[in-house]
Order: structure tokens, then sequence, then C-alpha cells
């Protein structure tokens, strides 16, 4: 059996914020060496204020890398988001000028794809997303839920390789998380596109990803990487499987000492 | 119309009501105010005589134009303050004190520049409306969410496509307000300066009546000037409201 190509790699990453007025430079990531495979869906998981959204942005060419080179499809990435990367926000990113429709449609019309085209992927992504009733509504006329929906179509329509997302249902509550969980594996199956979730929730991250990096607080490093053996035919309802207790678990053995110092509580945490 | 649209029209019929009744009753001096329907008749038949017309078509030619110079320069001076951080803070100050001068003063300045033309009536209208634009830009830029530039980037976007794709209507709204606030300061300006000192204009005619005890054509031009304005604002306000309850925005 052939090794898994490397589809995106950090080698020796770091990422440090520069001084401002009257504040010290901040070491906010790394160093940070991984391998995205080709087709895997890597979930991120660490405190707040870990660098977690920092390696995202890295990662997607949104910010520069301070060290270490970052690859993607072996051509380095630095300075733009380089072709065949997709990235949903935590924020709310749809345009509330737009309509459902032509928000989705908004990347793609800028490609030069003809208009029967357009339509074809808006339509399908529509579908898909269970949007299709609401083309014609305004963002502001739906649910938070259906909104990161509607960003996760207008990236979709574009057949990103990559798609990267950062906390994307981080505002939604639990129930609708779970479900929202559901349509990024369908989503994820479908595409065959590798993803990167940026998340706080263990559950979620245990739930979702083939591979999940458990991050220290700041500087972010990995400090345990846990392969889940997931099957790919998977959804929502392994949360009731007694393996996703332990990987649950052993993230959180990980993570517990380091959320503890990202609070402050760094007497307790050394206990 | 909603509910609360019928309770605003009835508080003007009810007002204009009072007033017609205290005139016809006499509690209200004929020389001092004279009854709405006497304002209304003398309007009609001022217009339909064609008095005035072409002093109309000189006020509200001037006032389209400050409004629409006050806009358009408010805008781009917006934007370039907006990219231009540190002399946005150095003009900061002068921005928050700007209505507080009685600009009226410089009026003077300009007639002795620019002589009795319909110039220096326009500046004046420019100079009451630019600066509530240009606050308007600066607030509306200042409210795109750091993710619809993040969003741009993603899409591998230009600073120019960025700032008319999606930075510019995300700030609409703010604009939007900057252009209601622009077209009635801008009729303000330049109706007040007219009233003041010009030698033409619907302001002079109005002022030329009060002067002249002339009550039915000073009342008549003055409900004219009501009309034109709150017609102009309700339409403004109708659309506006439109765009923001599309938005989800709540705008009283």
């Amino acid at each position: 059996m052939t090794a898994p190509e490397v589809h995106a790699r950090l080698a020796g990453v770091t990422r440090v914020y520069p001084a401002t007025a009257g504040h010290q430079p901040v070491h906010a990531l790394g160093p940070i060496d991984l391998d995205l495979k080709r087709g895997e869906f890597f979930g991120v998981v660490g405190p707040s204020g870990c660098g977690k959204s920092t390696l995202l942005e890295v990662l997607a060419g949104l910010q520069p890398a301070t060290a270490g080179t970052v690859t993607f499809e072996g051509n380095r990435v630095a300075g733009d988001v380089p072709d065949g990367i997709g990235v949903v926000f935590q924020e709310d990113a749809s345009f509330p000028w737009l309509t459902v429709w032509d928000n989705t449609a908004f990347g793609l019309r800028r490609t030069g794809v003809d208009d029967t085209e357009v339509r074809r992927r808006v339509d399908d992504a529509l579908a898909f997303m269970g949007l299709k009733d609401f083309a014609r509504a305004y963002p502001a006329q739906l649910s938070g839920g259906m909104r990161q929906r509607v960003c996760i179509a207008r990236t979709l329509v574009l057949q990103p390789r990559l798609i990267l997302l950062d906390e994307p249902f981080g505002a939604l509550d639990a129930q609708t998380r779970l479900l929202m969980g559901d349509e990024v594996l369908r989503l994820w199956r479908r595409t065959g596109a590798t993803v990167l979730l940026i998340t706080h929730a263990l559950d979620e991250a245990a739930m979702l990803s083939d591979r999940i990096g458990a991050m220290s607080a700041r500087p972010g490093r990995f400090l345990d990487i846990v392969e889940t053996k997931w099957p790919r035919e998977r959804e929502s309802t392994i949360v009731s499987d007694p393996r996703f207790g332990e990987i649950t678990g052993r993230l959180w053995d990980n993570l517990r000492g380091e959320s503890m110092k990202s609070l402050g509580y760094a007497g307790m945490a050394a206990e | 119309m909603t509910r609360v649209g019928w309770i605003r029209l009835l508080v003007i019929v009810l007002a204009v009501g009072a007033l017609e009744l205290a005139c016809r009753a006499g509690f209200v001096d004929h020389r001092v105010v004279i009854a709405p329907s006497e304002m209304a008749a003398a309007l009609w038949r001022m217009i339909a005589a064609g008095q005035f017309t072409g002093e109309m078509t000189r006020t509200f030619g001037i006032v389209v134009a400050a409004v629409v110079i006050a806009i358009v320069l408010g805008f781009a001076l917006g934007l370039l303050i907006h990219a231009l951080p540190r002399v946005r803070e150095a003009l900061d100050p002068f921005f928050a004190t700007y209505y507080a001068v009685p600009i009226f003063i410089f009026y003077p300045v300009l007639v002795a520049i620019f002589g009795l033309s319909p110039v220096p009536i326009l500046l004046m209208g420019v100079a009451t409306a630019i600066v509530a634009m240009i606050i308007a830009t600066l607030n509306g830029l200042d409210r795109v969410p750091r993710v619809l530039t993040k969003v741009a980037r993603v899409h591998r976007m230009g600073a120019v496509e960025t700032a008319l794709k999606l930075k510019l209507p995300a700030a609409a709204p703010y604009l939007f307000t900057g252009v209601k606030l622009a077209t009635s300061y801008g009729f303000i300006g330049v109706i007040a300066s007219e009233f003041i000192l010009s030698p033409a204009g619907l302001g002079r005619v109005i002022s030329d009546a009060y002067a002249d005890f002339n009550n039915p054509r000073m009342y008549a031009l003055i409900l004219l000037l009501l009309i034109v304005a709150v017609v102009v604002n309700t339409g403004l306000h109708a659309w506006d409201q439109r765009w923001a309850e599309r938005r989800g925005i709540r705008k009283p």
C-alpha cells in the first residue's frame, strides 16, 4: 500500500506578531510541523488564544510565517491565498446585500465561468446544503446556522481542494452544531477535499476528524496528534460509540493543563 | 400604511386642523399667521399663474447641485481620509466641532470672491452638507466587518475590487444616512443663505414678503418649501427603511 500523498505541509512554521506601540512582540505560534494528507479530515483543538486561527491563516496564506515554510500541492505559500484553497470563517461572512443565490455565486462569477455552469454549480450547492428553498432570501432572513451554510456553499461552488474551517460552528447551539457536523462530513465525502477544522469543541473534533492535533497554550505547538480511525462513512451518531469517549478523554488529558495555563492558573496546572 | 404611519398622519391632520380652527375663530391674529387653507390657496394661485417659477427653478437647482457635489466629494474625501489614519486623527476634532461653527459668517467672504452670483449660495450649501457625508463615509467604512477583507483575500480580489464589490455595499446603510443628512443640510444651507443675503431665490422672496407684510405670499412659499422637504425626506426614508429591512437592520 502506498503512503497517502502530502497535500499541504508546514515545516518549522512560527508566527511572531511584531511589537506595536507599548506592546512587546507576541510569539503566537510554533514551531509547527504538520503534513496534511490528501483527502484527510484534520481537526485542531487547543485552549483559547493558543494560535489555532493563526495556524489556519498562515496555512491559507492570509498571514506570513515568521519562520519555516508552508507548501500546498508542492508550491510554496507566500503572500497570497493559492488557487484551490477555500476558507470558511467563524464570523458571519455572508454578504447582507445579496440574496442567498447571489452570495453563493459571488466567487464563481469572478472566475469567468460561463453563466450556465454558474447556475448549475450554484443550484447544486444550494440543494446540497439544503438552501434551495431560500435561494431568493437575504441572509438577514436566515438563522445563524443557515447563514454559515451559505458561506460553506459559497466556498463549495469553487471546488476547493483544501477546505479550511475556522470554528465555523462556534456561534451555534450544540444540537445545530451536531447537525452541521453531519453536513460537513457529507461535503467532505462528496468533494474528496482535504479539510482542516479549527475548533475549541473536543467532541466536534472527535466526531469529524481522521486525525486531531492537540495544541499547547501560546505559543501554539502540537502536543499530541490523535488518530481516530473512524470509517469514512460516519455521522454524528458515532458520539455514542465507546471509542468516542476515549478520544475526547485523551484530548482533554492533553489540554486540561494547557487550558488552565491559558486562563492564568499556572500553579494549579503544575500540580 | 402601518399603524405608526396612520398615527403620524393623524398627528399632522390634527395639528393643521387645530391651526385652521384657531385662525378661523380669531384666536390667532391674521396679521401674524394665516389659516393653512389660505396658505394652500395662495400657493395654488401662485403655481397656476407661473409666478416665481424662475426663483423656484434657481433655488431647487442650486439645492440639487449642492447636494450632489456634497455627496460625491464627501464620499471621495471620506475614502481618502479613511485610508490615511494619521490625517484622520488630525482632522477628527475639526469634524467633531464643525457644526458648532456658524458657517454663514463666511458668506460675505464668498460674495467678495465670487460676486452676487449663485456660486456663493452653492458653496454655502456644499459647505453645510459635505461634512455630514464625510463623517458618514468614515463611520460606514469603520463598520465594514474585518472578515470581509479576509474573504476578499481568499477570493484574490485587488484593492479596488474589494472596495467596490465588498466595502462599499457593506458600508451602504451608513453612506445612505450621510446622503439623507447631506440632503437636509444642503437644503437648509441654500435656503438660509438666500434668506439672509442673496439678491435672488425663494429664500430672498420669502424675506421680501416678510418685510412687506405679504403674509399669503410668505406662507405660500414656506408651505412649498415644507412640502418639498417633507416629500424628499420621506422618499429617502422609505428607501432607507426598505434597504435596512432587507439587511435585518432596525432603524427608527
